[in-house]
Parts: structure tokens; C-alpha cells; sequence
């Protein structure tokens, strides 16, 4: 009984984490479904999002208001709006000059953005890691105190929630929404969308904003969760979520999705079972394989080479 | 020495290549025409192995290759041009025929860095042999430009010469008039029918200029939509009624 | 226009603000386990504001400004030379170079202990960076987990040294072979990725190798990492104080001058010195032999070189293994200049700045990653108040290279095979 406990213990925390990974992933997904280019810096995006949530918490803090909701919607809506306009500036500096070169070119480009930005937070907050205040505290327990007592504390389900609603909300302005039907457009074919009138640039910074939003929000929820950021935090989550959207195919939104869930899920019961030490050579193993045996991922279309 | 039998190519739901067969014999020039969008160069791809039919076989003097990596079947003396020119821009005329006698120069990497008299031996003769190539097809003077440089036409020469330089048995020229003004396209005659008669290479053309085709071939294979439609020698062909249809009809 | 003009331009700058503001402008103070918020001075958000300014007058007079700027003639117009004279400028990139090795032979011998040293450490990063313009210069394929094979030849020295007691001399071909060998078995089943995919991977390998040398204390001692490594020895002389070892004897006694800790530093810069020229002379060998044509034919067209009976994997197998073999290289020197490894010193920003040193240089050009090496090495050893923005200027000018130059500051002059007119 206090087997199975750990072991749903290991799963609900696997599937947070993976959740939050998914939410990460679309940045990559998305970017890379339409221009092909891996934007390395999405993680350091993510990672700014988190620092403005903390700064806007600890702002409200000072100034005495203390009411939950309203801090965390404004904190919310702090962190979308720097990490979006993060996102926006970063494709307009880095990515939209070197678009249609050689494909190193962008990626070296993203590696340098990847590198500046992480220095950028570092030289303005200092690399310490900072305490991120758990806002949401509290759970539900199963289980005896003295055997093992599983919890899922209210925190992984807000992430959970959250994760749900945003990627319900994703799919459906991707489906239903003008915006959405030229994102689709245009990540079939660039040159023609632009033919079509479609207005390519737009689309493609509409891509990093709605990425680097989702990025924020994740932002957010893994502060509180982890507790506290550092400005290295964005570098390894953002290969996590990279890996994610490979494992799932690349260029899928529910691919994302998916591969976050695994990917977190493998993660945590390596911990869980094996050593916390282990989990990043296990999911960078696990991208490994995935690129090797089955580079379209599990939910993406094979390619054909064009001779 | 070349038999395709009953090759076949689907990509998911497409059957771009049904169960298509044709030979070439030795010393012999065999075309393969069809409208646009037919499948031409998609069998040309699976005999060159750059794809991995999904039915029929490929046999060379004798030996199923069907499948095997392309490199491979470049080794074996089947190599190919493209529809578009694929030259090493960035290099020079003469260093776009040096790499393709990689295999000839294939020493291993000591005797290259200290440059034993062997090694020399080999690169000096495989210069001449680039320097003989060119001659062959008036690009000599040009040796030393860079191969993105030149005119459509002479890449379009170069990139034969630089098949040739592999010591082929099997040429696979894949549209090499496309593009070519009259005269170019005349000269590229002589050519391939030196090819065959001074050098014993036996070529396989994809081609759309009638003309040529008909004044070159041995035999013509004709595929419309994947299948194939007719095979004979220019007089049968021309004078077949399917042939006849497929070509009036998408005219 | 003008309107449109105008508003864009205010976006942009109430960008600029957004994304600047709200991180420099408050700072964040952990005390204990509280956070409190503080906001910057008042010169920091003067100049938040400034360069939200610039960027306003930027984009509101853009097109006067990129006008004006294309009306200079540039500096290195860019005309199409004949053959004849990129291989002359070849000729004298090579004098140039020569030129440099010899006055680096000397130079030790009259500047301070300190400045020996460093130009160790930019000898080293010339070896790196040489090696991985092999892999990413010439071959194209883009190599981020470099500096695992750099790991693999210092810990190959550190360990032999420790448990087997094996010298410098004989761990410097062992370790860069290891490494070879490592590159050699990574890249088989990942060199077929493409290239975007390949990065992602190596990436990853690089990261694991180093979360395996933390994690494996028994034998690497974890992120204790290993000391006591051995200073190389000259024909049996030892340059410490006191001879370490059975059979040895020591360099200040042999040639019966007094001891000096300068002897050691500058015999081992020359042995640095004395391998990087190695490693470039073999390079510029390769790239005229048959494998440097396969290298430079697959990276321009790998679909017409699989054609003609190149394999794919076999050639980028052999710029892999041999940038991993000079890696192997420049890890031994490390190991035995630092005298202490522990994997701190092999993280992915290592393998960042090696590929920056290979983008500035110019990918493929070997005297402009000598003159990268240097200038991304000692640059910020002599500013040392703007030492902490080094990496911050580093991520700048990769962006902006890529942006600007994709050549690089000395784009690669091909050295090319001439065809000489035959009588």
C-alpha cells in the first residue's frame, strides 16, 4: 500500500513538473513550426518571467497588499507582459535579420541572445537564487502519518489547472481565430502565406509572444513551486522543455503537451526511485534516443527529403 | 546491366511510382520521358538510393542494390546528375572533380600528412585526370573559378564531368538540357553520344527536349502518373497511340 | 509614413522600457529568508530611460541613419578576387602567422609570471578553438557539447597520474585519443541528425559527461575534483623545487642555475606554444588533403557529395573525431598548467566560448581564431572593472556577428588547388 502511495506520490509530481514543461514547450513548438529554428533563448525568457513575478509579488509586499488573488493576477499579468515584449524584441534583434540564412546562423544567434540575456538578469539581480514566497500553501493527504502519506498540495493543482486552461485556450484561438488560421498558414508554407497577403512578419512575432506568455505563466507557477529562481533557472528548463517538444514532435501543440507529461513524469520517478542526481542525465538521454530512433517525434509527420 | 523490376514508391498516401520496370543493356542509352509531376525523377532517386523503394527490384550487373545507402551505389558505377545543377559553389572548377575522386584517393589520413611518394602519385594523377575531364568539356580555361560563378551551361557540364571523373559504368543524367540554349543542347548531344562510344559508359536520361531524345536514345521507357505507359525503341514510341494521348492530352 | 514611422518608433521604445525597467530598475535583496524590493538609483534609471530614448530616435530615423551608413564605403570592399590573389593573401596570412609564432617564442622571456600564464591559458583556447573549427568551421556541423572531450583529456592525465603515475608526456597522446575515441563513439549514432538536432545533442552528451564527473566521487572526487596533477618534465627534469620522482632530476640543478618558479610557467607556456602550432600545421594539411575537400563538399551540398560515393557518416565521423583528438590535446595541457581539475572548469559556457572564439575568428580561418583567442581571453583581463560583463558583451557580439558578419572579423581564405597549365 505504501508502495503504491509513493509511487502516485512520484506521479502527481512528475506530472506537475511535466505540465509546466508542456506550457514551456509550445515557445519552442510554435517557433520552430513556422520558421524552423530552434530559439534557444525561450529559456531565459521563461526565467525573466519568473523574476518580474517575484518582483511584482515582493513590490506588493511593500506596499501592503496582501490579498492573494490580486497579487497573483497582477504578478500574472506582469510577468506576460515583460516576458511577451522579451519575446517580441528578442525575434526583432536576433532572429528576424539572419531569417532564410544558413541554419547555424540563427542558432548561433539565439546561443549569443541565450548567453546576454542570462547576464543581463545576472548583473542586475546578482546570481544568488532568491527565495520565491509560496503564496499557495496547504494540500490534500492520504495516507497515515507514519507510514508514507501522499499529498497533492493545492499548488500542483493550480499548476495543473492552469496548464489545462491555457493550452485549451491555445488550441482553440490556433483553430478558431484569424491570427491562429495564419499562424497555420504560414508555418505550411512562409513564402506563400506572404503571396496570399498574409503579413509573415506579424504572424512570426505574434509566434514569440504567445510562446514567451506561456513561457511567463510557467514562469510563475514554477516559482512558487521550486521556491526560489536564480537567473541559471531558465537554461536547464529550457532544454527540459526543448526536450519535451521533440518527444512529442516537434511543431505539435498537443505533441507538447504530451512529451512535457512523460518527460516530467520520467523525471520524477528517477528521483524518486533512482537518485535526484540522475534526472538530467535521464531526460537528456531520453532526447537522445527520441532523436535518434524516432527524430519526428511521437505525434509529428515524418519528412521526406526533397532531392 | 541495370533491371528495374516492378519498382514501386509510396509516400503515405500517394503512390508516386507503380510498379515501373525497364533495363539498360550495356553500351546503350535508354530514356525515361513523361509529363511533368509522372515520377521520372522519383525513380531516379530510388535506383541512385537516395529513397528506399517500398516494392519491386533493382538489380546492377546481376546484384540487388534496391535500398542500399547512396554512396554505395555511387561506388558501384551508377552516378548521377540532378535537375538542378548541384555544384560545391564555393569551390573551385577543378577541386568540384578532386572531391569526387575521393575514393580513388582514399589514403588514409598519415600518409596525407606527411606526404609520402604514394600520396603524391595519387594526386598528382588525379589532377590529370580534373585537367583531362575539363579539356573534355571545354571548361579548361576556367579551371581555377569558383564553380558557383560559371554560366548555367557550363555547370550544367561541369556536373557530368564531374560524374565522369568517377569512372562510371552507368551514366543517370536527370533533365541535362533543361535550360540550354539550341546550340548548348547540341553540343550536349555530341556529348552523350561520345560518352557511350569513346568511353563504353551506358546513360540513363530523364529528358523533356523531344529532339534530343529521340536522336540520342536506344530505347525509351515512357511513365505517365507513376505507371508505366510504353517502352520501345524513338520509331515505336512516337508512333504509339497511348503515348500519343498522354502527351495531347495534357497539351 | 511619417505617422507610422512615428508610432512604430514609440512602440519600440516603450519596448525597450518594458523589458528593461522592471529588471534593472528594482532590485531584489534576499535577507535570511525574506525578500525585499529596493529601486535602483537614480543614475540607472536615468539611463533605462536613455536608452529608451535611443531607441525611439533609432527607429524613428532609421532609414537616414542605414542610408548613411551603407553611403561609407566599407572598409574591405568586397570585390571578386581572382583565385591567384586569395591565394596570395593565403601566402600572407601565413607569413603573418609565422610571424606571430616566432615573436611568441621569445616574449616569455621578458614579461611577468602572470603574463606567461595567461598567454597559456589563450594557447589553450587556440588549441579549442582550432579543433572545433574543424568540426564546426569546415565541416558545418555545430558542435555545443565540445568541451566534454576537452574533459575527457584532462581527467584521461589526472587519473593515469593519480593511479598509474603515468607523466605528461605519455598522457598527451593517451588523452587525446581517448578523446578521439569518445568522439568517435558519440558521433557515430548522432551524426546523421541534422544540423539544428546535432547541436541539441552534443549539447547533452556535454552536460552528461559532466553531470556523471560530479556525481562519480569514488573515482573523479566529484566536484572536489582532482589535484596534485604533475608538472611536465623536460628529458627527465623536473622543474619543482625538489625532485618528485625516483630517477628524475631537476631542471636549476642540471644547468646549475638558481631556482626559479618562472622555469616551470614558461616551459609549459612553450609546450603550449609548440602544440598549438602542431595542431594548426596539421589542420592546414588536412584542409588540402582529399578529407578536407570531403569536409568542405559535404557542409555545401551533402546531397551531391552522397552522390558521388561520399558517406555521410564516415566524413563528418572524421571532422568529429579529429576535433575531439585536439580537445583531448588542449585538456592535458589544462590539467597540468592548473595542477587541480574538477568539472567546474568543463560547463556548457566553456563550450560557448570556444564557439565564440570560432565565430569571431571567422569559421575556418585559422589566424582569426588566433586573434579571437587572444582578444576574447585577455580583453577582459585587461578591464578588469568590466570583467563581469564579459559574458554579457560575449552574447552581444555573437548576435551581432551573426547579424552583421556571419564571416566573421577575418573571413576563411580557402587555400585553393591550382590547376597549372600543362605543356
Amino acid at each position: 500500500m505504501q508502495d503504491l502511495l509513493y509511487f502516485f506520490q512520484q506521479l502527481i509530481n512528475g506530472l506537475t513538473i511535466g505540465s509546466t514543461y508542456a506550457l514551456i514547450a509550445i515557445g519552442y513548438t510554435m517557433v520552430y513550426g513556422i520558421i524552423g529554428m530552434i530559439n534557444f533563448a525561450h529559456g531565459e525568457v521563461y526565467m525573466i518571467g519568473a523574476y518580474t513575478a517575484l518582483i511584482a509579488i515582493t513590490g506588493l509586499a511593500t506596499l501592503g497588499i496582501a490579498w492573494l488573488p490580486l497579487v497573483l493576477i497582477v504578478a500574472l499579468i506582469c510577468a506576460v507582459i515583460v516576458s511577451s515584449s522579451m519575446g517580441w524584441a528578442v525575434e526583432r534583434v536576433a532572429y528576424r535579420p539572419v531569417r532564410g540564412r544558413h541554419r547555424l546562423i540563427p542558432l548561433i544567434s539565439a546561443i549569443g541572445m541565450s548567453i546576454f540575456l542570462q547576464n543581463y538578469v545576472h548583473l542586475a539581480q546578482g546570481s544568488r537564487n532568491i527565495g520565491f514566497p509560496a503564496l499557495i500553501e496547504g494540500g490534500f493527504q492520504f495516507g497515515s502519518e507514519d507510514t508514507f502519506p501522499m499529498s497533492i498540495s493545492y499548488i500542483q493543482i493550480t499548476i495543473f489547472i492552469t496548464t489545462l486552461i491555457c493550452m485549451t485556450a491555445l488550441s482553440l484561438f490556433i483553430s478558431r481565430s484569424r491570427i491562429g488560421r495564419a499562424c497555420r498558414a504560414v508555418s505550411q508554407d512562409l513564402g506563400m502565406a506572404n503571396l496570399l497577403g498574409i503579413d509573415t512578419n506579424r504572424i512570426i512575432s505574434a509566434t514569440f509572444v504567445i510562446g514567451a506568455a506561456l513561457a511567463a505563466v510557467a514562469g510563475l507557477l514554477l516559482g512558487m513551486y521550486y521556491g526560489s529562481v536564480d537567473p541559471l533557472f531558465g537554461f536547464i528548463a529550457g532544454l527540459k522543455a526543448f526536450t519535451a517538444a521533440v518527444l512529442g514532435g516537434i511543431g505539435s501543440i498537443p505533441g507538447a503537451m504530451l512529451g512535457g507529461l512523460i518527460l516530467g513524469v520520467a523525471e520524477s520517478m528517477t528521483s524518486g526511485y533512482l537518485s535526484g542526481e540522475y534526472k538530467d542525465v535521464v531526460s537528456f538521454s531520453l532526447l537522445i534516443l527520441i532523436l535518434l530512433f524516432k527524430p519526428t517525434g511521437l505525434l509529428g509527420k515524418p519528412e521526406v527529403e526533397k532531392i | 546491366m541495370l533491371e528495374v523490376q516492378n519498382l514501386s514508391m509510396r509516400f503515405g498516401g500517394l503512390l508516386a511510382v507503380d510498379q515501373v520496370s525497364l533495363d539498360v543493356q550495356e553500351h546503350e542509352i535508354v530514356s525515361i520521358i513523361g509529363p511533368n509531376g509522372a515520377g521520372k525523377t522519383t525513380v531516379f532517386n530510388c535506383i541512385s538510393g537516395f529513397y528506399k523503394p517500398t516494392g519491386g527490384k533493382i538489380l546492377f550487373e546481376g546484384n540487388e542494390v534496391q535500398g542500399k545507402p547512396d554512396y554505395k551505389i555511387s561506388r558501384l558505377g551508377m552516378v548521377r546528375t540532378f535537375q538542378h545543377v548541384r555544384l560545391f559553389g564555393q569551390m573551385t572548377v577543378v577541386e568540384n572533380l578532386l572531391v569526387a575522386q575521393h575514393r580513388h584517393l582514399n589514403t588514409n589520413l598519415i600518409s596525407g600528412l606527411i606526404k609520402t611518394p604514394d600520396y603524391r602519385e595519387r594526386e598528382r594523377k588525379s589532377l590529370d585526370r580534373a585537367a583531362y575531364w575539363l579539356d573534355r568539356v571545354g571548361l579548361l580555361e576556367l579551371a581555377n573559378r569558383e564553380a558557383g560563378n560559371l554560366a548555367y551551361g557550363q555547370q550544367r557540364r561541369l556536373e557530368i564531368a564531374r560524374c565522369m571523373v568517377t569512372e562510371p559504368k552507368l551514366l543517370m543524367l536527370d533533365e541535362p538540357a533543361a535550360g540550354l540554349n539550341p546550340a548548348e543542347t547540341k553540343d550536349l548531344n555530341q556529348l552523350i553520344v561520345s560518352l557511350k562510344e569513346d568511353y563504353n559508359v551506358s546513360v540513363l536520361l530523364i529528358e523533356h527536349d523531344m529532339s534530343l531524345v529521340m536522336d540520342i536514345s536506344d530505347r525509351i521507357t515512357v511513365i505517365n502518373q507513376g505507371r508505366p505507359l510504353a517502352a520501345g525503341t524513338p520509331d515505336e514510341v512516337r508512333q504509339n497511340d497511348d503515348v500519343i494521348k498522354a502527351y495531347l492530352g495534357e497539351a | 509614413m511619417a505617422a507610422n514611422n512615428f508610432r512604430h518608433a514609440l512602440f519600440c521604445a516603450i519596448i525597450t522600457l518594458i523589458i528593461s525597467y522592471p529588471i534593472i530598475g528594482f532590485n531584489l535583496e534576499a535577507q535570511g529568508i525574506s525578500v525585499t524590493l529596493t529601486g535602483a538609483d537614480t543614475s540607472t534609471v536615468v539611463l533605462v530611460l536613455l536608452a529608451a530614448v535611443v531607441v525611439f530616435l533609432f527607429q524613428l530615423f532609421r532609414d537616414q541613419i542605414m542610408g548613411g551608413l551603407k553611403s561609407i564605403p566599407s572598409p574591405m570592399p568586397k570585390t571578386q578576387k581572382e583565385p591567384m590573389a586569395e591565394n596570395k593573401r593565403a601566402k600572407i596570412e601565413s607569413w603573418v602567422l609565422t610571424g606571430i609564432v616566432v615573436l611568441a617564442l621569445f616574449w616569455p622571456f621578458f614579461v611577468s609570471r602572470g603574463a606567461v600564464d595567461l598567454a597559456t591559458l589563450v594557447l589553450i583556447y587556440v588549441m579549442l578553438a582550432l579543433g572545433l573549427n574543424v568540426v564546426v568551421g569546415l565541416a558545418g556541423l555545430l558542435d555545443l557539447g565540445y568541451v566534454a572531450f576537452y574533459a575527457v583529456g584532462a581527467y584521461t592525465f589526472a587519473l593515469l597520474s593519480q593511479y598509474a603515475g603515468i607523466s605528461f608526456w605519455m598522457a598527451l597522446p593517451i588523452g587525446a585519443c581517448l578523446a578521439a575515441l569518445f568522439g568517435l563513439v558519440l558521433g557515430f549514432p548522432v551524426l546523421r541528425l541534422r544540423g539544428d538536432y546535432l547541436a541539441i545533442v552534443t549539447l547533452g552528451f556535454g552536460e552528461i559527461i559532466r553531470i556523471l564527473l560530479n556525481n562519480w566521487t569514488a573515482v573523479t572526487g566529484g566536484p572536489n575534483g582532482i589535484g596534485g596533477i604533475p608538472d611536465p618534465t623536460l628529458f627527465g627534469m623536473e622543474f619543482g623545487r625538489r625532485v618528485r620522482e625516483e630517477g628524475n632530476t631537476s631542471f636549476h640543478e642540471t644547468f646549475g642555475i638558481a631556482y626559479s618558479g618562472e622555469h616551470k610557467v614558461i616551459f609549459l607556456y612553450l609546450i603550449a606554444l609548440v602544440l598549438a602550432v602542431i595542431t594548426a600545421l596539421i589542420i592546414r594539411r588536412f584542409m588540402r588533403m582529399p578529407v578536407g575537400r570531403a569536409w568542405e563538399a559535404l557542409r555545401e551540398d551533402e546531397i551531391a557529395a552522397r552522390s558521388l560515393g561520399l558517406s555521410r557518416t564516415a566524413v563528418k565521423l572524421s571532422a568529429f573525431t579529429i576535433g575531439a583528438f585536439f580537445a583531448g590535446f588542449a585538456g592535458t595541457v589544462f590539467a597540468s598548467k592548473q595542477g587541480f581539475i574538477s568539472p567546474e572548469s568543463f560547463v556548457f559556457l566553456e563550450s560557448a566560448i570556444i564557439l565564440a572564439i570560432v565565430v569571431l575568428g571567422g569559421m575556418g580561418s585559422q589566424l582569426g581564431v588566433v586573434l579571437a583567442a587572444v582578444a576574447v581571453t585577455i580583453l577582459p583581463e585587461l578591464a578588469r572593472e568590466f570583467s563581469d560583463y564579459r559574458m554579457l558583451v560575449f552574447g552581444a557580439a555573437m548576435v551581432l556577428m551573426m547579424v552583421w558578419r556571419p564571416q566573421g572579423l577575418m573571413p576563411m581564405r580557402r587555400i585553393h588547388i591550382e590547376l597549372r597549365r600543362q605543356e
